[in-house]
């Protein structure tokens, strides 16, 4: 029996999330004491070395981005945490910041600290005006007790634009403008919120940081997978028994996370597919299910392990059916600015949605799977170029579910 | 009521990018984002209308222009579907006798559809200005309404 492992989540149902001095009492902020005793550039080699990747879904090495920054002089530079989480099934972040959002502010400060920032931003999205009262609360509270010294933390709300979750989009909408992504390079890093080195990082991501400064990189780095080390807070949807949240070493595999975790499937089916890291994932079959969650092991797979969604379906779905509905999703937030994106997911979503009633053809197939492989490269952002994934994994592994609608 | 507009984006003239802000404020208030308000927002945040109508309509939790008091949104996002979310469309639209995007001639509910809300939990999913309500049912529906009536 595979065992869960509490990281981020280490102080969930421990202490009063309202509460600061519950936090404190906990040890918190020590790790942001100790941060700023330490020399800089030794900080960002420590959260480098604990091998910390992105949470968000791109997995990039933490300590590394912030390098990108701590390198510029700038008179202000920002720190911004991305709780824009609207990746479908995905609500981690939530959970995060509902039950301990301190731990979130203080992995904000070091970071501030580390690339000498003293201004921060909290991107939350819109659908959780809830969630927005207890970080300002807890903001309020930080303030008071002054630990946060120096360093100021802003809440701003999203407004419901999936693609905003895309680092230079949600950029933009802080800044009060349509949430559009920008071309890359220059990445926000070197120049982002108002043209000044920003640091976007996810809820999951700044909630490691304090406990990789407390204990080190080497403990962090010995917790699961090596290529992406340490915990994953993953969520668990659809034919699942137990649809749960459950935060898991990095090297559990997805047959661990849906059998020992989510306790197999409602009514003991079989299981079909399962699409990992939200509505933007690949899908996976039945076979592949001994694969480890940890990023390179789900590419390795065509997969992703994106935001950890973990959607399960059981014998009886209808993969057709369920494509469609997420051709339609990334044809309503496809943001326009793009060709590749605007067209190509209006295409395939037509496309689908026509194999849906029995009205497509062999070629139709071809050309969907034609115009998903351009769509991977040629689109301007992650939305685009994810956003035939589900598609194009399907095709391959469910071809038969595709060939019986075929007219 | 330009006056009116004006006091509700005041306190987010000054703060960079405040106009997202203005605009949460003003759905606050009224449940909608009224089209005359628009101009007060170009005007206080110095951009013109088209620009200030552009940034309102790109994103879809803000809706211009008049809808119901209470605003039901329907998850229809993957999660959601599989677990039913249309036999929720449909108890809702039966009880309200009205078609998802219309709102009733009380002015009292108005039907959407979102995509995820993040109560993946309980899936399916419906908010009630802004409230969530899982695990629904079509049998669920006339309680959901009930409390609003």
């Amino acid at each position: 029996m595979s065992e869960e492992m509490r990281v981020v989540l280490r102080n969930f149902g421990k202490i009063d999330p309202l509460n600061i001095d519950d936090y404190i009492n906990a040890g918190g902020y020590q790790s942001l004491a100790k941060a700023r005793s330490m020399n800089q550039s030794d900080l960002i080699d420590l959260v480098k070395q604990s091998g910390l990747r992105g949470r968000g879904g791109a997995g990039f090495n933490c300590g590394m981005k912030w390098s990108f920054s701590s390198q510029i002089a700038s008179e202000q530079k920002y720190v911004v945490c991305n709780a824009d989480e609207g990746e479908p099934g995905t609500y981690k972040d939530r959970i995060i910041m509902e039950n301990d959002p301190q731990s979130v502010l203080e992995g904000m400060a070091i970071c501030g600290y580390a690339i000498g920032s003293s201004k921060g931003y909290i991107y939350c999205r819109g659908e959780y005006p809830y969630v927005v009262e207890t970080l300002k609360k807890a903001i309020a509270q930080a303030k008071e007790k002054g630990v946060l010294d120096g360093f100021d933390i802003e809440v701003r709300m999203g407004a419901g634009a999936y693609v905003c979750g895309e680092e230079s989009a949600l950029i933009e909408s802080i800044e009060g403008h349509r949430g559009e992504p920008r071309f890359k390079p220059p990445f926000p890093p070197v120049s982002g919120l108002w043209g000044k080195p920003t640091i976007v990082n996810n809820v999951e991501t700044l909630a490691n940081i304090p406990v990789i400064v407390e204990k080190g990189s080497d403990w962090y780095k010995s917790i699961g997978a090596a290529g992406y080390p340490g915990t994953k807070v993953l969520t668990l949807t659809g034919d699942v028994a137990n649809r749960i949240f459950v935060e898991v070493p990095t090297n559990t595999t997805l047959r661990q996370v849906v059998y020992d975790f989510g306790g197999g499937l409602v009514g003991s089916k079989k299981i079909k597919a399962v699409q990992v890291g939200g509505t933007s994932g690949g899908f996976i079959p039945e076979t592949l299910l001994d694969t480890s969650i940890d990023f390179d092991s789900m590419a390795a797979k065509g997969a992703t392990l994106g935001s950890g969604a973990v959607l399960v379906m059981d014998e009886t779905r209808d993969i057709v059916d369920v494509i469609e509905r997420i051709t339609s999703f990334f044809e309503h937030e496809s943001c326009g600015k793009c060709a590749p994106c605007r067209e190509g997911t209006k295409r395939l979503h037509e496309t689908v949605h026509r194999l849906k009633k029995g009205q497509g053809i062999a070629s139709d197939l071809d050309n969907a799977e034609r115009l998903g492989t351009v769509m991977a490269r040629a689109c301007l952002c992650g939305l685009g170029q994810a956003a035939p994934a589900p598609f194009l994994t399907t095709l391959k592994h469910f071809q038969n579910d595709y060939a019986a609608k075929l007219n | 009521m330009l006056t009116v507009y004006q006091e509700i984006i005041s306190p987010y003239q000054y703060l960079p990018g405040g106009i997202i802000e203005a605009y949460h404020a003003m759905q606050k208030k009224y449940g909608y984002i009224p089209e005359d308000a628009i101009a007060a927002a170009a005007q206080a945040f110095n951009m013109s209308k088209a620009q200030a109508y552009g940034v309102a309509t790109f994103y879809s939790y803000f809706k211009v222009g008049k809808r119901g008091k209470n605003v039901i949104r329907i998850c229809e996002s993957a999660p959601c579907h599989i677990a039913g979310a249309d036999q929720v469309v449909a108890a809702l639209e039966k009880e309200l006798g009205i078609k998802m995007g219309e709102t009733t001639a009380d002015g009292k509910f108005t039907l959407e559809f979102t995509e995820c809300v993040g109560q993946c939990q309980a899936t399916p999913v419906i908010t009630v200005n802004s409230k969530p309500y899982g695990d629904l049912t079509a049998e669920k529906i006339p309680g959901v309404l009930a409390e609003y009536k």
